[in-house]
């Protein structure tokens, strides 16, 4: 169905499932061990080898010799696959860099061979025998002098890099009250708990590959273009994924390795990508260096805005947009901003959780913070009067809807934020400096089109097949809701099938556009299937109704079971989203609020308290959206405070690659977090009225973060992550 | 380290780049020509979840692995088997350690509980009951372990184990919110379900769920 205006009622308001506390319902599979990730089938590969992938030693250059000898005739070593003996490949549509590379080395740990043996140890005991010879080149590492050289990079998903309205320089040159600044973001690793992991197996020139992925359709693809065969011959298979955060919406080494030894050692092979790999063989989120320029009138009103970015990244490689979102968020009307980007040699820069937006308002929100304070008013005061219901650059352009002061007013009251001190350092707790800070999370709401097959069984049972992944999501509970919901069964009697590339193709998980464009598949399915249901009984498709398992029309009731009959009945549909996206903007919403204490004599921070409120229309399962929310508002507290991918700039790597090196927060990091929705729907983007919460949460709560330490300390620092040694400095 | 050029990692180099030593050939054995190397693997027992498995094992398989690999219990997880991330937590003899840190050899006659050990879909422990009911995860990798080290982690409590955070020794352990955030540091959610994880060991543990703590 195409989705083309406005959605008036539906009975996806009865909410009878949807909209409900609902827990997931696969956690107890997840619980006990029994969900099967990528490494983990059994079933299909008893006897499976190992392959061990290893990675270039130097950042830029060319591999002159390659002696695989040693590890070819080392104990259990089956096959020696590197770029020489793999044949032909090409290179996927959303890689950058090649994924098995030689001669030429693209970047430090880019793979170069995969060891395919009987065991891990034989594996990875061969891997030690490649003797590998490299003339390696003078590559650029370091942003900052890099920056000199940025281009301005061409527009990317229908996003030119370049933005004004009005006159800027004059405006700003005339504004009473202003700041310029400058905020550094560091490279951020996704570090997502379950490594690049997966089997392949080859049946004649049929491949399945069994992998992490949060993008099954695009993946196929890739795969398949790599490999340079048809994608109708390559299945992927994808039903549980160990977190991804974007470093899993395209295919990588490990599973070109893994077909690639397959073939070679004519055997299922299973690889995973060892964790001291995973930051430099794979992608991150590029660093920026951001400068943001801001003037204000007596009453606090924005009359100059200026946001500007720079970030770098493999040649071909796309840029880290910062500053997009920042272009209609608050109100002014002389506004420019920009991107530009520089090439780098570091590893290929790609998607992480709210790429641009996340680090953009990291600045961005800090900016805010520096500037309420010039013009003397409440942070929180300040952003309620700089509000709008309109695209500043484009006032013709309303948001859908936008309830931002909501927010920011109920958690101000929530959190206890008229008790905040706005002089900086003056509260005390023993010997902890206590500091309050606030910020705006502020994230698109996208969709994508998407499909599913629904499907009756003379059980009674509902059965939901779509490509969709849940990558921690919570995909599988939402569908299994939507499907509930529409065919009027209670959810212990859906069956949700995800993640396989012989299910019908569906938006996939990325940049918070899965849950709804998902669930609003499965509801055009399920239209389609209650059609179906009609034509059967010879009644009209809208005087039946459907209800704890009875389709009832006039005199007839029927159990769904008895309906669809041995046969089953099934029905497949795509939702394609056609509504006019110039005439509205739409956005999810959400204020952070964060209280902090920094130790007057170490500067350790911790953080004491965490809220969001958030605005991200109907809301369809309350505590999968609050878990995505605090996990994102986790990930933020480590952006604030401890992540940073540290350049080696002379040798061209992220020294800290694994998890002792790379800090992320913990359990001892984390306090009790809060997080409250704003009751709402929004019938403009979709038949399920919901918008997209994945990446709300991490727009913002980093600057607040950042606010809430100034506040306590007086101490404004401009460069992620706050370490003890910059507050030290400052 | 030589310039562009003629350019091999030398061994010094080779600490200074940490991991890049998978590209060296450190081990001179194996070279061409020279008769492959025979692993060396030992028979052992190893009870799991009180059943006794006998294995031929390389030596160099670590517990995990063994589990994983060789017994096919896929519920401890391998997030960077390097002692990093407590993905691979499991319990011995009551104990919860890394298993990706602990050579399987060394386990003959040990009594290893895994994930799967403790409790079935339809039949879950208590913790794992928890965990769901208070949606303790999300991408469920890190979540066996996250189950196995909090079980073990309440047996230290109860035996009087004190942490970094506790502040009296002499006094009975509690199961603060501090004590209990301190006490499963080692267990990393990427995911950031943390604050839900608290709240369902507390649950589990049949005290209260804190709030505010600094
Ligand atoms: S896999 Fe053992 S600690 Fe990470
Ligand atoms: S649930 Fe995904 S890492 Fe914890």
């Amino acid at each position: 169905m195409k989705f083309t205006q406005t959605e008036g009622k539906n009975r996806t308001d009865r909410q009878k499932v949807i909209g409900k506390a609902t827990p997931r319902i696969e956690g107890a599979l997840k619980a006990t061990g029994k969900a099967t990730y990528a490494y983990e089938w059994h079933d299909i590969a008893p006897k499976p080898a190992f392959g061990y992938v290893l990675g270039a030693a130097i950042a830029k250059g060319r591999i002159t010799s390659m002696d695989t000898s040693g590890a070819e005739s080392s104990a259990g070593v089956l096959a020696v696959v590197t770029a020489e003996n793999a044949g032909p490949l090409d290179k996927g549509n959303f890689n950058v860099v090649k994924l098995l590379a030689g001669p030429e080395i693209q970047h430090y740990h880019q793979a170069i061979a995969v060891i395919v043996a009987r065991t891990f140890e034989e594996a990875r005991a061969g891997a030690t025998k490649i003797k590998v010879r490299y003339a390696s080149e003078p590559g650029v590492y370091d942003l900052e002098v890099a920056k000199e050289t940025a281009v301005k990079p061409p527009a990317r998903w229908g996003n030119e890099p370049d933005s004004a309205a009005g006159d800027f320089a004059g405006a700003f040159a005339a504004a009473p009250f202003k700041i310029d600044a400058t905020y550094h973001t560091p490279a951020h690793s996704h570090a997502m708990m379950e490594p690049f992991a997966s089997i392949a197996a080859w049946k004649g020139d049929e491949l399945t590959v069994w992998t992490a992925n949060q993008m099954i359709a695009w993946s196929r693809a890739d795969l398949a273009k790599t490999l340079k065969m048809p994608p109708e011959k390559v299945r992927v298979v994808s039903p549980y994924v160990g977190g991804g955060f974007g470093g899993k919406l395209w295919i990588r080494a490990d599973v070109l390795l893994a077909a690639l030894g397959a073939r070679a050692a004519k055997r299922p092979v299973k690889v995973a990508l060892p964790r001291p790999m995973m930051a430099n063989n794979t992608v991150h989120r590029p660093a920026t260096i951001q400068r943001v320029r801001l003037g204000a009138g007596k009453d606090g009103k924005i009359t100059a805005f200026a946001h500007e970015n720079w970030a770098g990244n493999q040649k071909g490689g796309s840029t880290e947009t910062a500053t997009l979102a920042s272009r209609a968020l608050y109100a002014g009307a002389n506004r420019m901003t920009s991107n530009r980007n520089a090439t780098l040699d570091l590893p290929e820069g790609n998607a992480m959780r709210a790429p641009g937006d996340a680090p953009g308002s990291m600045a961005f929100e800090i900016a805010i913070d520096e500037i309420a304070e010039k013009v003397g008013l409440d942070p929180v005061e300040f952003r309620v009067i700089n509000d709008t219901q309109v695209n500043p650059e484009k006032p013709a352009q309303t948001y859908s809807t936008r309830k931002l002061i909501q927010c920011l007013k109920t958690g101000a009251e929530k959190f206890g934020w008229s008790k905040r001190n706005a002089k900086p350092g003056a509260v005390r707790d023993g010997n902890w400096l206590v500091g309050l800070g606030v910020a705006t999370a502020y994230r698109g709401a996208p969709t994508m089109n998407s499909g599913a097959r629904v499907r009756i069984e003379s059980s009674g049972r509902v059965i939901v097949e779509t490509d969709m992944t849940d990558i921690g999501t919570g995909s599988y509970t939402i569908i299994g809701q939507t499907a509930a919901e529409m065919m009027g069964v209670p959810l212990d009697r859906v069956d949700v099938r995800l993640g396989d590339s012989n299910f019908p193709v569906s938006a996939g998980s990325g940049g918070q556009f899965g849950a709804v464009s998902a669930t609003s598949g499965v509801y055009a399915a399920c239209l389609k299937l209650r059609e179906a249901i009609a034509t059967k009984l010879g009644v009209a498709a809208d005087t039946l109704e459907i209800d704890d398992g009875f389709a009832v029309a006039g005199s007839k009731r029927v159990a769904l079971g008895e309906v669809a009959g041995t046969e089953g009945l099934s029905a497949e549909d795509k939702i394609e989203f056609a509504t006019d996206r110039e005439k509205h903007l739409h956005y999810t919403f959400g204020a952070h609020f964060v209280e902090v204490g920094v130790h007057a004599i170490t500067s350790e921070v911790r953080v004491r308290r965490m809220l969001a409120v958030c605005h991200a229309g109907r809301i369809l399962n309350p505590p999968a959206a609050r878990n995505q929310i605090i996990g994102a508002m986790t990930m933020g507290v480590g952006a604030a405070l401890m992540e940073e991918l540290v350049v080696d700039k002379k040798v061209g790597f992220f020294v800290n690659h694994d998890l002792a090196s790379y800090e992320v927060p913990v359990h001892a990091d984390i306090p009790h977090q809060e997080c409250v929705f704003l009751d709402d729907e929004d019938p403009t983007v979709s038949p399920m009225k919901a918008l997209g919460v994945g990446e709300l949460g991490i727009c913002g709560v980093s600057a607040a973060v950042a606010n809430a330490v100034y506040n306590a300390t007086g101490k404004r620092v401009r460069d992620y992550p706050i370490t003890i040694d910059k507050l030290m400095r400052t | 380290m030589q310039g562009p050029g003629d350019f091999e990692v030398s061994r010094r180099d080779v600490l200074k780049l940490g991991a890049a030593a998978t590209a060296v050939p450190l081990v001179a054995k194996g070279q061409a020509g020279s008769p492959a190397e025979a692993p060396v693997s030992t028979q052992l027992s190893l009870n799991v979840n009180g059943k006794v498995h006998a294995l031929k094992l390389d030596t160099r398989t670590s517990l995990l692995d063994a589990l994983r690999d060789h017994l096919q219990l896929t519920g401890s997880k391998k997030g960077c088997d390097h002692g990093q991330c407590g993905a691979c937590t499991v319990l011995v003899n009551g104990r919860r350690i890394n298993s990706c840190l602990s050579l399987a050899v060394m386990h003959a006659g040990d009594k290893i509980t895994t994930i799967e050990g403790l409790g079935t879909p339809n039949k879950m422990h208590a913790m794992q009951a928890a965990f769901v009911k208070h949606d303790g995860f999300q991408c469920g990798y890190c979540t066996p372990g996250q189950i196995c080290s909090a079980v073990g982690m309440l047996s230290e409590v109860k035996a009087n184990v004190p942490s970094h955070a506790t502040t009296d020794l002499t006094a009975p352990c509690a199961l603060t919110n501090p004590e209990l955030r301190e006490r499963m540091s080692g267990n990393i959610c990427r995911c950031g379900a943390y604050s839900n994880i608290a709240e369902a060991i507390a649950d589990a543990a049949g005290v209260p769920a804190a709030g505010r703590s600094a």
